[in-house]
Parts: structure tokens; sequence; C-alpha cells
């Protein structure tokens, strides 16, 4: 007994220390999103490379796609911009939403770096991003034949990322039936 | 000396309350006074999920002046305040509530002090108890009694 009493400092250290160094580990700034596994959000804006043409979620209806929240004034989105050409290169469909951005700002970033995207939807006000819980760019949703969210990436994706998750992800909602 | 009360004056600047941000920045413009209480409501309820330690009513982020838009559209489409809530909850997760409902994963946030209050009087309990059983046990030794009333008696005598 009287050792147990020595020893509880001790245990009481060891117990908060770990719960301290878990918490290292964890993104404070990460919101888990209660999309994911829900129908993906509907929506139709005019497209970023031309005004008059419509474009939205049922254009990927039926297939395994990203969809890329990005702007131009996002510092993190450059950070991330090749990984998502190396992905669209494998094959991979990424959509983008142009996020509460000018429209000549945003063709400007994408004359300026190789284009990934199969189209670009123009979000000048937000609202879409609202709709998809957006609160931070660059954020990438992973969809699935049914429409569904399947995965949420906060911030840059980085190779690894898209080796370790994004591409072996793709693979298996492929092989899914619709 | 001048460069002593440029310092002096730009502290000064400091200290003065700076634009206010409690949630007038936007121009609201409901014609109902209820409507306008409840949306005032709403802004102390709802986190700002970007910067997180705000309330909708505190941040100036654009995602709050955004977040704050969306409420006044849905309020004046006539939502009630749980559709509002359900519609936020939906998209940011309960993280989006200042107060979160009870639940399996928000109970330890709810109870935790309370039960850290509990562990903590406990000990003082159990502590106090046994300082006073200590203070109360008689000193046993007969030579070191003799030896108190000695060292009392001589203050006495002198």
């Amino acid at each position: 007994m009287k050792r147990l009493r020595y020893l509880l400092p001790l245990i009481i250290v060891v117990v908060l220390g770990g719960f301290l160094m878990i918490g290292l580990t964890l993104n404070p700034r990460l919101v888990p999103s209660p999309l994911v596994d829900q129908p993906a959000p509907r929506f139709q804006l005019p497209a970023l490379e031309d005004p008059e043409r419509v474009v939205g979620s049922s254009d990927f209806d039926g297939e395994v796609v990203l969809l890329n929240i990005w702007a131009s004034w996002c510092v993190s989105c450059r950070q991330e911009h090749q990984v998502l050409v190396a992905l669209a290169n494998r094959g991979v469909p990424i959509y983008g939403l142009n996020y509460k951005d000018e429209r000549s700002d945003g063709l400007d970033y994408l004359s300026s770096m190789s284009n990934p995207y199969v189209w670009n939807a123009h979000d000048l006000e937000g609202r879409v991003g609202i709709d998809w819980g957006v609160y931070g760019t660059p954020e990438t949703f992973v969809i699935d034949r049914q429409g569904r969210i399947r995965y949420k990436h906060v911030g840059p994706l980085s190779w690894r990322d898209a080796q370790d998750k994004i591409l072996p992800m793709v693979e298996t909602l492929r092989r899914e039936t619709l | 000396m001048k460069s002593l009360l440029t310092t002096l004056g730009l502290c000064l600047a400091l200290c003065l309350p700076g634009p206010g941000l409690a949630g007038g920045l936007d121009p609201t413009d409901f014609d109902d006074p209820v409507l306008e209480q409840r949306y005032r409501a709403m802004l102390h309820e709802l986190r700002c999920t970007v910067c997180q330690n705000q309330s909708l009513a505190d941040s100036d982020a654009g995602l709050a002046r955004d977040l704050r838009r969306e409420l006044r559209d849905q309020l004046r489409a006539g939502a009630t305040d749980e559709q509002v809530i359900d519609y936020m909850v939906a998209r940011y997760g309960q993280f989006v509530l200042y107060r979160p409902p009870l639940s399996a994963a928000t109970f330890l946030l709810w109870t935790g002090p309370f039960i850290l209050l509990l562990i903590g009087l406990a000990a003082l309990y159990l502590t106090a108890r046994k300082s006073r059983r200590r203070d109360e046990q008689p000193i046993a030794d007969a030579a070191a009694r003799e030896r108190a009333r000695r060292l009392l008696n001589e203050g006495k005598d002198a």
C-alpha cells in the first residue's frame, strides 16, 4: 500500500504523458466530415472556363472521381498541384471546384501550370462550398459510382497520400458494381 | 524623446478597441425584429470552423461571413432554428455547435470536469481525515512527555 503511494505520481505522469503524446500526433484543425459515406450534395454552376457552360455533379454520375476544392489565392493548393497532375496522368478523373475566386485569377492559375482538371465549376460566392462542408482549401473528396462521398482529405495532398490512400481507394471503388 | 512619444502613442492606439467585430460586420436588413433577435442568438451558438475558437458572431473570416449569409438566407426563407442547426451539423458535424448535445461521443466532454472535481474532493477528504487522525494521536512516549513538561515549567519559573 505504502509503495503504491510512491508509485502513484509516476503512474499519473505516464498516463497523462500518454494522452499528451497522442495529442501531438493529432491535427487540431481537422474537422471530421459527417458527409463521408453520405450522398454527395448535388450542384450546378457555370464553368470557370466558359461562363455560358453549366457543369455539375451529374457530369460524373456512375464514375469514381475526385472533386478538388481550390482557389488561386490558396498557397497550399499550389503545393499539391503536381500531385493532382500526376494522379490525372494515371487516369484518375479530377473535377475542380474553383472556390471564391475571380474568374480571371482562376484561369491565370490554370494557364500558368498544367491543368489536371476535367472541368472546373466556378463557385464565386462559396455557396456550393458550404453545401459540401468546405472549411478550408484545398480539400479533396473521393466520390464513388453511386455518387456517395467515400473519403475526404483536408489540406494539400502529398504524393504519399496519393500513393497510399487515394490510388488504392480509387482502384477498390472502381471494382464495386453499380 | 520624439521616438518615445511615438512609441507611447502606438501602444495607446493598440489598446483602443478596434473596429467592432461583434456580428455587426454585415449589414443585416431584417424587417422583423424577432427574426433579427433569433439571428443574433444563433450567431453565438455556431462555431466558425476555420477559426475554431470563435463563434460566427466573433469571426471576420471569409467562411464565417459566408455562414452568416447562409444563416440569414435560411431564416428569411422561414427555416426554424432546429432546421438551421440540422443543416449545419449535417455538413460540419457537431463541432460546429458550441453546445453539442450529450451523446456517447460527447459524454466525457460534458462530465469530465465534474468527474475531475469529484476526484479532487475525494482526495481532499481522505487527506484531511488522515491528517486529523495523526493530530489526535497522544504522545505515547513517557520520557518525551516528561521532557515536555519540564520545558514548559522552565518557562514559568523564569
